[in-house]
């Protein structure tokens, strides 16, 4: 019997190597914005790693907001309108 | 010697032809009507304006500006992309509607009058119908009349308001309008309801994702950017817009994020970068119309790539919920890499095009300090790379791996996702091009050392939210369900409305059967029959007590004169006998 082949990501060290990937442009992303000369139109603009923690935030307290919030409001079964 | 042709003829007559063509050369056919019809508008200068006049009116059914000429070069490039995408379907059917809707668009673009203007939007409209209906099932067929229902009415709002701003202002030219009398009000909503407007939005959540698979993808490109163009033509600077589009753009996240029909969560995120347009058409300077203009330029076509990737992902696989799919980056290895340079453009990665365009829509709003405003902003900004940026490629093409062992899409559909992908990283790489066609001049920068880092660290840190909380088991398992939205209103309030309206109106019908038909006629007959005789009993009772009746002979007589009366045998007419007595009235008076 012939095996599939093999893919990139059925190897659990590939998905670890893009999540250090991933943690590593983070550090890196990060560590340059002492370098970068800001232009800011808001206060909060200066604070340092504001926009890294506001998509953080914002990110999880979209999920949170959508999975215990709204999805009991409005989940129905799939024939809910037959 | 024909200098110009406007595209929406070349479309549409165009259109009509296609059913009687086969083959390559029908292939050949239409791909060649948008690139004639784009040859043809490169010919024609700003300030063009064709005249008309018309039972008292001076139409301008075509006229050239720069604002009209942005959204016209678009639409020639995804009708292009759509044609060749859908070439490999043997739907004419499809095919026509595809045109038609294409030309209406391009049709309401270069309309300089209001008649014109209506003409083209409510083709517009008939002719999407057939792109969600020619899915042919019975799912599509409901999504579609819904949505021809909800055109329906959005169309006769707009109607009642052009007439009355046309018997207004005595003229039919399209130009700023401007909210100020309930006439302009009406041409707002009706405009807004194409738009996706908050709670008028769920006909596009309902019924693209019903529609065929080349279908989505003219849909998801003409109707709201039309609406799009025509608010930005007709109600630039018109503040509910900034509140109106700043809505539109958080609201639906969070539906995308809960939701498992992909193309559905397409379809919300749709209306969360419309929303983008809306707040720079709100704020309405240059630069921010400019950023309306740009983002919708963008967004048909990275929107339409990934409608193209789940499209071919649906042709392949017959699924389309998120619980069916994944790991179909091993079998479609293109369509994966196209998704994800879509799915990069949404998201506003630096190199691709959403970020030069939706930075100008930021940079406005922060220009006019509001705060609120540009943080909602922002924070949509954050959730469509978590919806649309990860959640559409993620749980299509990697995720678990659901087993399916396709063949990668057609060549067809490839060319056309390579066509859009490759827009979607040129206007991102060298946006002087986009900024080049714009309606004003532009001095926007978006790359910035600092804009450029502070992107991708919101962009980052929002995949770092998403894998820590995939990760813990946090983030929501998509579950085979629907969720409620607004078309509840009409999809339970409409049967419940029906039965309501069923009860009280049959209610009185029968009402009125047994009043009328049962009483009223009954009666009405019972007296023609016996109510003469009683009338005369009247008269003849004193006469025969003054000439001396017995009982059992005035019983009898009674019978007898009754019997007479009602069989019409009297010995004297009743006409005559009436006479004598009217006689005898006005003898004693």
């Amino acid at each position: 019997m012939k095996t599939e082949k093999q893919h990139i990501f059925d190897k659990p060290k590939n998905v670890q190597r893009v999540l250090y990937g991933l943690f590593g442009t983070l550090v890196l992303l990060l560590a340059l914005e002492p370098l970068v000369h800001k232009h800011p139109y808001f206060a909060w603009e200066e604070w340092f790693g504001f926009y890294a923690i506001y998509g953080f935030v914002a990110c999880v307290l979209l999920v949170l907001a959508a999975k215990y919030i709204l999805r009991p409001f409005v989940k129905r079964e799939e024939d809910y309108y037959d | 010697m024909i200098e110009f042709i406007p595209p929406a003829f070349i479309f549409i007559l165009g259109a009509l032809a296609v059913p009687l063509l086969r083959g390559r050369f029908k292939s050949a056919y239409m791909m060649a009507l948008p690139v004639v019809s784009f040859l043809f508008l490169l010919s024609t200068q700003v300030g063009t304006a064709w005249e008309v006049h018309f039972l008292g009116f001076d139409l301008v059914p075509f006229k050239v500006d720069r604002l009209s000429l942005v959204f016209g070069y678009i639409f020639h490039l995804i009708s292009l992309i759509g044609v060749i995408y859908t070439l490999g379907f043997k739907s004419d059917l499809e095919h026509v509607a595809g045109l038609v809707y294409a030309g209406s668009a391009l049709g309401v673009v270069f309309a300089g009058d209001l008649f014109t203007f209506f003409v083209f939007w409510e083709m517009l409209t008939v002719s999407a119908l057939w792109l969600i209906w020619a899915r042919r099932t019975r799912a599509s067929q409901a999504a579609g009349f819904r949505y021809l229902m909800v055109h329906v009415f959005g169309g006769l709002v707009l109607l009642a308001g052009i007439i009355m701003y046309i018997s207004e202002q005595q003229s039919v030219s399209l130009g700023f309008i401007g909210l100020h009398s309930p006439a302009t009000y009406c041409i707002f909503i009706g405009m807004g309801i194409n738009a996706a407007w908050p709670l008028l939005h769920s006909w596009l959540t309902d019924a693209y994702p019903e529609s065929t698979v080349g279908g989505a993808v003219f849909l998801s490109a003409f109707t709201t950017k039309t609406a799009v163009y025509a608010l930005a033509r007709t109600f630039p600077g018109t503040e509910p817009l900034i509140w109106i589009g700043a809505l539109m753009t958080a609201f639906p996240i969070f539906y995308a994020v809960i939701e498992n029909d992909l193309r559905r969560v397409l379809s919300y995120s749709l209306i969360n970068q419309v929303g983008f347009m809306m707040v720079g058409i709100g704020i309405g300077t240059e630069l921010s119309i400019n950023g309306a203009a740009a983002h919708a330029f963008a967004h048909i076509l990275y929107k339409s790539l990934l409608f193209m990737s789940m499209g071919a992902v649906m042709f392949r696989t017959g699924k389309i919920n998120a619980t069916d799919l994944g790991g179909l980056y091993k079998s479609m290895p293109w369509t994966a890499l196209f998704c994800s340079i879509g799915a990069a453009s949404i998201s506003a990665f630096p190199l691709t095009s959403g970020f030069v365009s939706k930075s100008m829509v930021l940079d406005a709003a922060a220009h006019g300090h509001m705060s609120i405003v540009w943080l909602t902003l922002l924070f949509a900004s954050a959730g469509v790379f978590h919806h649309s940026g990860i959640k559409i490629p993620f749980f299509a093409f990697f995720s678990h791996d659901a087993g399916h062992r396709v063949k990668e899409a057609p060549v067809s559909m490839l060319v056309a996702m390579g066509i859009a992908a490759f827009f979607c990283i040129f206007l991102g790489a060298y946006p002087k091009f986009l900024y080049s066609i714009l309606p004003y001049p532009v001095e926007f920068v978006p790359y910035t050392a600092s804009h450029v880092l502070f992107q991708l660290q919101l962009l980052m840190f929002s995949a770092l939210a998403f894998t820590l909380l995939l990760l813990s088991g946090i983030y929501p398992a998509e579950i085979r369900a629907i969720n409620l939205d607004a078309d509840l209103v009409y999809r339970r309030g409409g049967p419940l409305f029906y039965r309501a309206m069923a009860a009280v109106l049959n209610g009185a019908n029968r009402l009125a059967d047994q009043l009328f038909t049962g009483r009223f006629v009954g009666g009405l007959s019972r007296f023609a029959r016996h109510g003469p005789a009683h009338l005369l009993l009247l008269v003849m009772k004193p006469y025969w007590a003054v000439s001396g009746l017995s009982g059992q002979e005035e019983v009898d007589a009674r019978e007898k004169f009754r019997r007479q009366v009602e069989a019409g045998v009297l010995p004297i007419s009743i006409l005559g006998l009436f006479a004598m007595i009217y006689l005898g009235l006005l003898f004693l008076l």
